[in-house]
C-alpha cells in the first residue's frame, strides 16, 4: 500500500528538518564560539590529548558484525514463516525445525570453538 | 497549489498526527528526563528537583533553554558536516519509528501491514547516528565508546527479532493494529501466552536502549560519555532526544505486541466495564492532589503553576469522562480511552527502565557480551521452537493452547537453567594485562 507511505515521508521530512531549523535559528541566537585555550582539543580527562584518534582498534567489532550479519538474516527468515503459521501447519514447523537446526549446529560450533567470547584467552 | 492540496486531502488526519507528534515529542522527552530524575530520587531516598517550578514541573523547560543557549563547540579536526549530521540521524530514525506506532485505535500516522518490521528496521538505523557521531569527533574515548554501543546494540538485535517472532506466531500480522485486534479476538495479552518471549524482550530491550545495567558504553566513570563525550549544548540534547524517543519505542512495540496495545484490562469481559471510567478517577484523583499542594507552595508563582496544571489534569478528567460515557462503538471513545491504556503501558515499560536503572549494578562490557551471544540466542531460539510447537499441537492436535504454552515455557526454561549451569562450572575469564579493549 504505497500511499500509506506518503505521510510517512513527509513525517520523516519533518522530523529532520525539526531539529536542523532549531540548531540553524539559535546558531544566530547563542553566543559565538570563541576557541580560546583547551577548548577545542578532544577531552582525555585533563591530560593532553595523544596521538590521532583515528588510530587502530581491535578486530572483535567486526567479527561481532560478522555474526551479527548472519544471525540477522536467519531473524529475517522467520518472520514471513511467523506470519503465515497459520496455513503451514505441521509441514511449516518441521521445515522451519530444520532450517533453525542447521543453524543451531553452526552456532553450536561458534560456541565452542570461542568466536562469541569478547576476551581470548 | 491545488494539486498538492488534492494529492494530501485523503491524508490530513495522518498528517496531524505527524505535525502534533513533531511538536510535543520534545516536551514529552524532556518531561520523561524530569520524571527519571524524580524516580531516581525516589528510590536514592531524596526529592529530586523541586525548585524550578513546583515539584519540579518547569524544570525540563529551563533544562531545555539552557541548552539551546549554550556555546556550540566543535572540537578542532571533526568532520563537521559528519558531526553535524550525526545526532540529527539519531533523532530521525527514533522518531520515524513513530510513525507506525498504534497511540490509539484512531491515533496512528500510518497503519502498515508490514509495521512491526518497519519500526524494527527503521530503529535499527540509529546506530549510524551513534557511529557517525563517534568517528567524526577526533577523540579517543567517543570512537571506543561508539564502536562498543554498535557492538552491543547489535548483539542483542538478534535477541530482540527473536523474542519479536515468538510473540507473530501468536498474532499472526505484522500490521500492528491487527496485532492488538488479535489480541481483542483472543481475548488474552499475549504477554500470559508467551511470558519468556516478554522477559526476553524486557531485558535485550534495556540493552538495545544502551541502558543501565547495560550503559557501560556511555556511564560517566567509564568512558566520559561515550560517543557524546564532544558534544555539548542542543547537540548533546538531540542525542538525548532520540534515546528517550527510542525507549518510547521499544516501550510502544512491548505494548502493542505483548501488552494488549490499546486494549484496556479484560476487553471483552462486560463485568469489568467500570474500568472504563477508571482514567477518569485517575486524572481526577491527580487534580484533587494538585489542588491540595497548592496552598502549600511556598512562593505565589510556585501556587500559579500548580494551579494550572491542576486544571489541566481536570481538563484531561473531563474528556475522559465524557469519552466514557459515549457509546461503545463511537470512534471517539475507543480512541481516546485507547490512547490512555497505550500510554499508561508505555508509561508503565518506561518506569520499570528507570527502577531497574537505578537498582542493578552495570555489567562489564565482556558480560555483557557472553548474555547477549551465549544465553540469550540460544533461549530465544529455543523460546521460538517451543511456541512453534505449541501452535502446531493446538492446531492439528487438538490439544488446549495453554498445555502446548506451558510445555513450550518449561522446556524454555529448562534449556536456560541448563546454559546458566553449564555457565557457572566454566570459570570466567579474567583480561589478559592491558588488553581490555
Amino acid at each position: 500500500m504505497p500511499e500509506h507511505y506518503i505521510p510517512i515521508f513527509i513525517f520523516a521530512v519533518l522530523a529532520a528538518a525539526f531539529p536542523a531549523i532549531t540548531l540553524i535559528i539559535f546558531q544566530y541566537i547563542r553566543p559565538a564560539m570563541r576557541a580560546v585555550g583547551a577548548k577545542l582539543e578532544p577531552y582525555e580527562c585533563g591530560i593532553p590529548p595523544e596521538g590521532d584518534a583515528r588510530g587502530r582498534y581491535s578486530v572483535r567489532f567486526y567479527i561481532v558484525a560478522i555474526l551479527f550479519v548472519i544471525f540477522d538474516v536467519e531473524v529475517i527468515f522467520l518472520f514471513p514463516w511467523a506470519v503465515q503459521y497459520g496455513v503451514l501447519g505441521l509441514y511449516g514447523l518441521v521445515t522451519m525445525f530444520v532450517f533453525l537446526g542447521i543453524l543451531l549446529i553452526g552456532y553450536v560450533w561458534l560456541y565452542r570453538s570461542g568466536a562469541l567470547e569478547w576476551i581470548y584467552e | 497549489m491545488g494539486t498538492v492540496v488534492e494529492f494530501l486531502k485523503p491524508h490530513l488526519l495522518p498528517l496531524l498526527w505527524a505535525v502534533v507528534i513533531v511538536a510535543v515529542l520534545p516536551l514529552v522527552a524532556g518531561y520523561i528526563v524530569l520524571l527519571e530524575r524524580k524516580v531516581m530520587a525516589d528510590i536514592q531516598a531524596r526529592l529530586g528537583p523541586m525548585r524550578v517550578g513546583p515539584h519540579g514541573l518547569l524544570q525540563p523547560i529551563a533544562d531545555a533553554l539552557k541548552l539551546l543557549l549554550k556555546e556550540d563547540i566543535i572540537p578542532a579536526n571533526a568532520d563537521k558536516w559528519i558531526f553535524w549530521i550525526a545526532p540529527l540521524i539519531s533523532v530521525t530514525a527514533a522518531m520515524l519509528a513513530l510513525s507506525a506506532m498504534p497511540f490509539g485505535p484512531v491515533f496512528q500516522i500510518a497503519d502498515l501491514n508490514v509495521g512491526l518490521l518497519f519500526i524494527v528496521a527503521v530503529s535499527s538505523l540509529g546506530i549510524f547516528g551513534i557511529v557517525l557521531g563517534g568517528w567524526s569527533s577526533n577523540s579517543h574515548y567517543a570512537l571506543l565508546g561508539a564502536l562498543r554501543s554498535a557492538a552491543q546494540v547489535v548483539s542483542y538485535e538478534v535477541a530482540v527479532g527473536l523474542a519479536l517472532v515468538s510473540g507473530l506466531l501468536l498474532a499472526g500480522t505484522l500490521s500492528m493494529r491487527k496485532i492488538v485486534e488479535a489480541q481483542a479476538e483472543q481475548g488474552i495479552w499475549f504477554v500470559f501466552l508467551a511470558p519468556v518471549g516478554f522477559f526476553i524482550y524486557l531485558v535485550a530491550g534495556i540493552a538495545e536502549l544502551n541502558r543501565a545495567p547495560f550503559d557501560l558504553p556511555e556511564a560517566e566513570s567509564e568512558l566520559v560519555a561515550g560517543y557524546m563525550t564532544e558534544y555539548s549544548g542542543f547537540r548533546w540534547a538531540l542525542y538525548f532526544l532520540g534515546e528517550y524517543t527510542a525507549m518510547l519505542v521499544v516501550g510502544g512495540i512491548g505494548t502493542t505486541l505483548f501488552l494488549g496495545g490499546w486494549l484496556r484490562p479484560f476487553p471483552n469481559v462486560a463485568a469489568f466495564d467500570f474500568l472504563d471510567y477508571l482514567p477518569a478517577v485517575f486524572f481526577l484523583a491527580l487534580t484533587g492532589y494538585c489542588f491540595y499542594r497548592t496552598p502549600k507552595q511556598p512562593v505565589p508563582i510556585q501556587k500559579a503553576v500548580l494551579g494550572l496544571f491542576g486544571l489541566l489534569c481536570l481538563s484531561f478528567a473531563a474528556v475522559l469522562g465524557w469519552a466514557a460515557t459515549l457509546p461503545a462503538e463511537a470512534a471517539a471513545r475507543g480512541g481516546i480511552l485507547g490512547a490512555f491504556w497505550f500510554l499508561a503501558k508505555v508509561l508503565l515499560f518506561l518506569y520499570s527502565f528507570m527502577w531497574f536503572r537505578f537498582t542493578f549494578p552495570r555489567y562489564r562490557f565482556d558480560q555483557l557480551m557472553r548474555l547477549g551471544w551465549h544465553f540469550l540466542i540460544p533461549v530465544s531460539l529455543v523460546n521460538v521452537m517451543g511456541v512453534g510447537a505449541a501452535l502446531v499441537l493446538h492446531r492439528q492436535a487438538g490439544w488446549p493452547l495453554w498445555q502446548g504454552l506451558v510445555l513450550g515455557t518449561v522446556a524454555t526454561l529448562a534449556v536456560a537453567a541448563w546454559l546458566v549451569l553449564v555457565r557457572s562450572r566454566r570459570p570466567v575469564a579474567a583480561p589478559p594485562a592491558g588488553e581490555e579493549v
